[in-house]
């Protein structure tokens, strides 16, 4: 499904373009159909950076990013099939027209030929597919519906079109504790019907909830990826345990992170890339001392 | 310090009509206690933050008192309020990130800023509060703009407590912090309790589980009313409120997997309160309600220290 190989993104800062910025390193990993994948990682880790590239918004520095095989090509036919939704669905809405309208472009740009009533009726069933009611939600304004709503209108809008691969930027930020798992149990859902989903956030137990695999990205490199519940239940780097350890739990008080002891990437001798720690879990350096 | 809240009734003015964000709400604070907000968006949490501080052109106080130490604040008197802003009661604003001079250097803001109290400044005691939340002491020869997002909220809560005030409110301090500097954040403020910088602490966020880890008193809000207030072991383990049990029911915690125990969110949303419902405000998403509910059920105080407004409880 989605490719990701050493994908790298230099960006050029300071006043006159001077200096450089590497904000991905040299990142690859797969999102294979039907999958969610999260990307967790602090602010200025490169993940929304990784989002942008798959969709095509930012142009990469280096590697190489292919979907079924397709390199990224942004244009109608790639949209088609990959679309984003990012974290403040209030600014994806124009506030003078009503919030359908946002389907209404997607029929004027990909389904010109589909008569209005047939049209009508794939928008209805997309908003009931994100657990909406039509009559609610439709000739409303932005600001007459809740944050919860409008993102998912902005996901039933993707689903109008021939949806293989989803990008949710922190899609869940924004909304309160109990609309939030709503749209998480709906991602939930929509994988069950072959929907890939890469969910790019910052906290730990959203992405524990929702994802088959985790990646781990810390400035711009991925240390540590894997199944979830191997990365979650024996974290192997330094800077994954310490994540985990910040997150605060209702029932158990903050604890500070076990410590590693030894570097598993440069006592088992490995180099280049990540080291495959046990099947299908990988771990970089951890940059101890004696690394 | 000691804060008695009673019948605390404040109204934003719109054209449609008063929106009653506060609509009653009484409750008490001891000395060093720190207590947790909790609720969902337009639950009046923020709101009440506010009305103990400083209350913005559209908040109107309608009733009900507010005494600190035994004497009646002047809430809705905003110059009246001055005596007591940021010596007696500080507040730690929602987007610190946005609460710093950019054109002035850290230190001559500061400096600035006490002066306009009528205070000089102690640089010694500036610079071990500024060691306390783990901050190098040169942030105060920088720029806002040159310090972390985290950096940001640590040093703005350096400056919020320097007159060691005795009430401390605290709004989404945390919310736009990664966990890691969530926690540096967090254990900060108990430093600051715990060093005598500040009394008590009213702590307003919307995540419980990290409410449950500062707070010595948790209390949810609903609709601009208390739903319930208990000490914060208590209200996690053994909720009495069905909105209590749901917002916490639709917590993930780590260790939670969708295909092991799917959560559910609370259906609908809050109602608006322009024109709130008569009887209990949380009646029409609450899988308990029965026909008492069409009547607004009273704070019961069922254990020490634990009230409740449910007649289900």
């Amino acid at each position: 499904m989605l490719k990701v190989e050493n994908v790298t993104k230099v960006y050029k800062v300071g006043t006159f373009g001077g200096r450089t910025l590497t904000a991905v390193d040299a990142v690859s990993f797969e999102v294979r159909p039907g999958e969610v994948v999260s990307l967790i990682g602090e602010s200025g880790s490169g993940k929304s950076t990784i989002g942008k590239m798959i969709l095509g918004l930012i142009p990469m520095t280096g590697g190489t990013i292919t979907v079924d095989g397709v390199p990224v090509k942004p244009g109608r036919d790639y949209y088609r099939s990959v679309q984003g939704v990012f974290q403040d669905p209030f600014s994806c809405y124009n506030p003078v027209f009503k919030a359908d309208r946002v389907f209404q472009l997607i029929k004027d740009s990909y389904y010109p030929s589909v008569p209005g009533k047939e049209w009508t009726e794939r928008v209805h069933s997309a908003i009931e597919d994100v657990r909406l009611n039509p009559r609610e939600v439709l000739g409303k304004f932005p600001h007459q519906l809740s944050g919860g709503q409008l993102q998912r209108l902005l996901i039933a809008r993707a689903l109008l079109l021939d949806l293989k691969l989803l990008i949710a930027d922190e899609i869940t930020s924004m909304l309160d504790a109990s609309t939030r798992i709503d749209v998480l149990n709906l991602l939930a859902e929509l994988k069950g019907r072959g929907l890939s989903v890469l969910y790019v956030t910052h906290d730990l137990s959203l992405g524990h909830y929702l994802a088959e695999r985790t990646v781990v990205l810390r400035s711009g490199a991925v240390v540590e990826m894997g199944l979830t519940h191997k990365v979650f239940d024996d974290p192997l780097h330094p800077y994954t345990r310490q994540l985990l350890s910040s997150v605060p739990r209702l029932h158990a008080p903050w604890e500070d992170a076990p410590p590693v002891e030894t570097c598993l990437y440069h006592e088992r001798g490995a180099t280049g890339g990540l080291y495959e720690a046990e099947p299908g879990h990988f771990v970089a350096c951890a940059k101890l001392d004696d690394c | 310090m000691s804060l008695r809240v009673s019948e605390l009734r404040v109204h934003y003015k719109t054209l449609r009509g008063d929106v009653k964000a506060l609509d009653g709400v009484s409750f008490t604070m001891d000395d060093g206690e720190i207590l947790g907000l909790a609720g969902e968006s337009g639950c009046g949490k923020t709101t009440l933050g506010k009305s103990l501080i400083r209350m913005d052109g559209r908040m109107r106080h309608v009733g009900g008192t507010v005494e600190l130490d035994g004497r009646e604040l002047p809430i809705g008197d905003d110059r009246a309020m001055n005596d007591y802003r940021f010596h007696e009661i500080s507040l730690i604003p929602q987007y610190s990130m946005s609460a710093m001079n950019p054109t002035r250097r850290i230190g001559r803001m500061v400096t600035e800023l006490l002066r306009s109290r009528g205070v000089t400044l102690d640089r010694k005691e500036l610079e071990s509060r500024i060691g306390m939340v783990g901050l190098p002491r040169e942030v105060l020869d920088r720029y806002p703009i040159e310090l972390s997002g985290g950096q940001k909220q640590r040093m703005v809560m350096v400056i919020s407590t320097l007159l060691d005030p005795a009430l401390l409110i605290a709004d989404e301090i945390t919310s736009a912090l990664d966990v890691s500097t969530q926690k540096a954040v967090a254990k900060a403020l108990l430093g600051f309790r715990d060093g005598g910088y500040v009394k008590s602490m009213i702590f307003i966020t919307h995540d419980l589980a990290l409410t449950s880890h500062i707070a010595d008193t948790v209390m949810v809000m609903y609709a601009g009313k208390l739903a319930e207030k208990a000490p914060s072991e208590k209200l996690i383990k053994a909720p009495k409120h069905p909105y209590t049990k749901l917002l916490i029911n639709s917590l993930p915690e780590i260790g939670v997997r969708y295909e092991e125990r799917k959560l559910a969110g609370i259906p609908g949303s809050p109602p608006s309160l322009l024109n709130p419902p008569q009887g209990c405000r949380f009646r029409d998403r609450c899988p308990l309600a029965g026909d008492e509910c069409a009547e607004e059920p009273p704070v019961n105080e069922i254990e020490p220290n634990h009230f409740v407004a449910c007649w289900k409880a």
